[in-house]
């Protein structure tokens, strides 16, 4: 990773440094599962080295893996919104080095410093917003062959 | 405007497969060669019998007389220049003749990267004209700062220069991603876009060269932006149906530009405005 995760780079230092204060350094051997679809959403992490798959459930075969998230970038933000469940599943595809955030030692200062609370919430909702519009261009299926040369 | 020349000999010295339908074609002169290519130029490829069409420089070897272009099978010429059959993936057969004219366009400038570090960013076949600029950089250690290559292909098999990217990571920060992931394949799954946090973005020296499909560039271009560099310090590569690559025919305009003439290479500064213009 280069320098701090984007979800902290945007955050006054005041802010970032209270964040930092809860974090506690984690690392995952590559194929252990960080967490299942529909489980509790009780933390997340900020990834500084390695690479998780983001996968879904399909009965009947291995989880097909939607995206991956990897140095620099949020993983998880279901623990924000109720009903704090995780959307998808997520396992290391390498060894992860991260910052790790209990949920709730993040959800109480940000209730009780609305403008924490505001900012953090504006940056998730960034990150949420940047993956929602990389999927809309993935449906574009983009790189399919088209009808003039390169 | 230029004048248009009749296209010169050039016979297929070599046939390298990249993908299940694209194909590296090494041309060598018959007699008299065009003059050197530059980075990011482009040459009229003319099967004869066929048609022509407008192609990138994907390397430059040697004294510059051979050129490599790197050829998806789309339409009728480039298909015939793959002469993709099926069960067929090798095209033209060493030894065969297409004719050449060129070099068109602007090239990738440069000089304007010099000093500074250069991140190159390809969406599918768009490495193909980038290629020529890693080429550069690589040849000169310490004419640019640091190199960063990330490309983004529709799945592990779609990737172009597989060896050279493995070689690349010697010298330069690699990053690949794909839309669909088969099985197997343990790198990045998603938009290119997802690899900018990888990579360290000095925003006052940083050259950002970006080819692919226009919805990529675009969406691109505005998170390089948004991460602080200058719109004058990304160049795009931009496609339009180009036809005598000399500004005569007028095919190729994007408003007040001639893609075949002022561009295909053009800065964002300039340039993207005109990426969100519909029906020009």
């Amino acid at each position: 990773m280069t320098g701090l995760p984007a979800l902290l780079g945007g955050l006054p230092e005041t802010h970032r440094d209270q964040l930092l204060a809860i974090a506690r350094d984690r690392s995952f051997p590559g194929g252990e599962r960080l967490f299942d679809e529909g489980g509790a959403a009780d933390r997340f992490w900020l990834i500084r080295s390695g690479e998780v798959a983001l996968d879904l459930y399909v009965p009947g075969r291995p989880p097909p893996v939607v995206e991956t998230v990897g140095p620099g970038q949020l993983l998880g933000w279901s623990w924000l919104f109720p009903p704090y469940r995780w959307h998808l599943g997520a396992q290391a595809l390498a060894p992860v080095d991260a910052w790790e955030f209990p949920a709730d030692q993040v959800r109480a200062p940000c209730t009780a410093d609305p403008e924490l609370g505001y900012r953090l919430t504006l940056r998730c909702a960034e990150v949420i917003a940047e993956r929602l519009q990389a999927t809309r261009i993935r449906l574009l299926d983009l790189y399919a062959p088209r009808t003039a040369a390169s | 405007m230029s004048t248009v020349t009749p296209p010169l000999p050039y016979r297929v010295a070599a046939a390298r497969p990249e993908t299940a339908d694209a194909v590296s074609l090494e041309l060598l002169p018959v007699a008299a060669a065009l003059p050197r290519f530059q980075p990011g130029q482009f040459a009229m490829v003319y099967v004869f019998g066929v048609g022509e069409v407008p192609i990138s420089v994907s390397a430059i070897r040697g004294s510059g007389d051979a050129l490599v272009h790197t050829v998806r099978a789309v339409g009728a010429v480039s298909g015939a220049l793959c002469r993709l059959r099926p069960g067929d993936v090798v095209g033209l057969r060493p030894g065969d003749v297409v004719g050449l004219r060129g070099p068109y366009g602007t090239g990738w400038d440069l000089d304007s990267a010099a000093g500074a570090d250069v991140l190159v960013i390809a969406g599918g076949i768009g490495l193909a004209p980038l290629r020529p600029v890693v080429h550069h950089v690589l040849e000169r250690p310490g004419e640019h700062g640091r190199l960063g290559v990330l490309v983004g292909a529709r799945a592990a098999e779609d990737l172009l220069y597989r060896d050279e990217l493995r070689r690349w990571r010697a010298s330069a920060r690699v990053e690949v991603t794909v839309d669909r992931p088969t099985p197997g394949w343990q790198g990045a799954v998603g938009v290119v876009t997802g690899l900018l946090d990888r990579v360290e973005l000095r925003e006052e020296n940083t050259c950002a060269l970006l080819c692919g499909p226009e919805v990529m560039i675009r969406h691109t271009a505005q998170a390089l932006t948004a991460r602080g560099l200058p719109a004058h310090r990304i160049q795009v590569s931009l496609e339009r149906n180009m036809k005598c690559g000399t500004g005569h025919c007028g095919h190729c305009q994007l408003g007040p530009l001639l893609l075949c003439l002022d561009g295909p290479v053009v800065d964002c500064a300039g340039s993207q405005s005109l990426l969100a213009v519909r029906e020009l």
